[in-house]
């Protein structure tokens, strides 16, 4: 009999505290973000589809036409394209495409890469139905981000 | 015979008790998103209208252009007529509710009576549509609430009757009139002359939880096992009545909370805080939202129980007690009042 009254109690003074927990949380600020109006911001080890670091001094790219991201890459997802002009020292980029649909992030061509010349991107809102839309010509991308 | 006046002052009534009752499903169903949110540290509806305050509006748009959808072996009558048993009674029951001294539809003397008997109409609208379904989970859900509504029924009404005995009328305008005065003449408290005030608010207010099918006593509906329970097949405007149905009836046990235990339409501090006024319906406003308030809160904060616990509560622990609290009062009105 004492434990009924002793469960009455004690069920009753936890409901009690249950309740104060609420109303306190009510009171605070939220902590979701309104997505597509707010967005977090990337941690710097993120890792998003690789792109053409753009070199502050000669505003430019800083490949070297190598090709050692190519053939360090184990999904073969990388294309350089380089030639040959007049006058220039060394061969010039003319393309870089990467296929990302088969990219594993593994960061093999970043580790290749001499003249760090490209790094993971902080882009993360990928969505299509088409997968040609994941080929990315990352030369265009950079030209586009002058 | 004023037969005129009174069909033209029977339609006021009539649309101000629709309006109310539909305005407040309309609006707690926004304090309930918004509430659940915050408690959560979300943000709930805010896109539609500032602070989301038009989503009620969109939210009756849409489920008045959705379709009524007849499931395959449906009793048809009987389908229809339960949304209907949900929203009538529950209109009817604000015939009665004071919400001042002079705002009251109807001042019938068995006020009581008339609220409790239109209010056991509504189980019969869970048990209709439940049945009528021809869907197990509804069935399912129809026999839980009917056993739910019979435990609690009783202690309700017991409690009731410790009121009725302590105020020793039935009227609802007379019961808030014999707590006329100050906080301390309320009967939650027990300077009103019954000690056993406090236990017997709580007990009411558990009820009155239980009576209205809400969290944590919500096993009609019981998402996570049931469905949606008895409203499971119901769609459009079908399920909207339910939806409101439930928000009026939450709407009506706090207005009868406030009536029977918070003195109604007075003001706590009539004499410290004058210029508030001593009475007067915005005081029975306050009062009743914030219980609606507490309701909510519990909604959010507490877990469903399990029909075991709920019939052992109510059997085991408010019957008791409420027959006791009965014997209690009724001495203390004999051989004190």
């Amino acid at each position: 009999m004492a434990g009924y009254f002793k469960n009455i109690l004690s069920g009753s003074w936890s409901l009690i505290v249950g309740l104060s927990i609420t109303q306190k949380e009510f009171f605070k600020k939220p902590v979701t973000l309104q997505y597509p109006w707010e967005s977090l911001e990337m941690s710097p080890r993120f890792r998003g589809h690789i792109q053409l670091v753009k070199d502050a001094e000669s505003g430019t790219h800083r490949c070297i036409c190598c090709g050692m991201c190519e053939k360090g890459c184990p999904s073969g997802c990388i294309t350089v394209k380089g030639e040959k002009q007049e006058g220039v020292k060394g061969k010039v980029l003319v393309g870089y495409d990467l296929d990302f649909t088969k990219c594993s992030l593994c960061g093999q061509c970043i580790e290749n890469c001499k003249p760090a010349a490209i790094e993971f991107s902080k882009e993360y809102n990928l969505a299509s139905t088409r997968k040609e839309d994941f080929h990315y010509d990352l030369l265009k991308r950079l030209k586009e981000q002058k | 015979m004023d037969l005129g006046i009174n069909v033209v002052e029977m339609v006021i009534y009539l649309v101000g008790i629709i309006a109310f009752a539909a305005g407040n499903a309309a609006y707690l169903v926004w304090v309930e998103r918004k509430g659940a949110a915050h408690i959560q540290r979300r943000t709930g509806p805010k896109e539609v209208g500032p602070f989301g305050l038009l989503q009620p509006l969109a939210d009756g748009a849409k489920l008045m252009s959705k379709q009524i959808i007849f499931p395959d072996g449906v009793d048809k009558p009987l389908f229809m007529l339960a949304p209907l048993l949900a929203m009538v009674p529950a209109i009817m029951i604000f015939v009665t509710i004071p919400f001042s001294e002079t705002l009251v539809a109807r001042d019938i003397n068995i006020g009581l009576l008339m609220i409790f008997a239109f209010a056991s109409v509504n189980i019969l609208a869970l048990l209709i549509g439940g049945w009528a379904s021809r869907n197990k989970y509804a069935v399912i859900s129809a026999a839980r609430a009917v056993s739910q509504n019979v435990a609690y029924e009783i202690p309700m009404l017991v409690i009731t009757i410790t009121i009725v005995l302590i105020t020793g009328s039935m009227n609802l305008r007379e019961i808030v009139a014999s707590q006329a005065g100050p906080f301390w003449h309320w009967n939650i408290l027990p300077t009103n002359g019954n000690f056993l005030g406090p236990i017997t608010f709580i007990m009411f207010f558990i009820c009155s939880l239980a009576e209205t099918n809400r969290a944590p006593f919500d096993l009609g509906e019981a998402e996570s096992e049931l469905i949606a329970g008895f409203h499971t097949e119901y769609s459009s405007m079908g399920f909207g009545l339910f939806f409101m149905g439930e928000y009026a009836n939450i709407v009506i046990g706090a207005a009868l909370t406030t009536i029977l235990f918070l003195g109604g339409w007075y003001s706590p501090f009539p004499e410290t805080i004058p210029y508030l006024g001593t009475a007067g319906a915005w005081w029975f406003l306050v009062k009743m939202y914030l219980l609606i308030w507490t309701v909510v809160l519990i909604r959010w904060t507490y877990p469903r129980v399990t029909l075991w616990s709920l019939l052992n509560l109510s059997w085991k622990i408010l019957i008791p007690f409420s027959l006791l609290n009965l014997l209690a009062s009724a001495g203390l009105v004999k051989f004190l009042g």
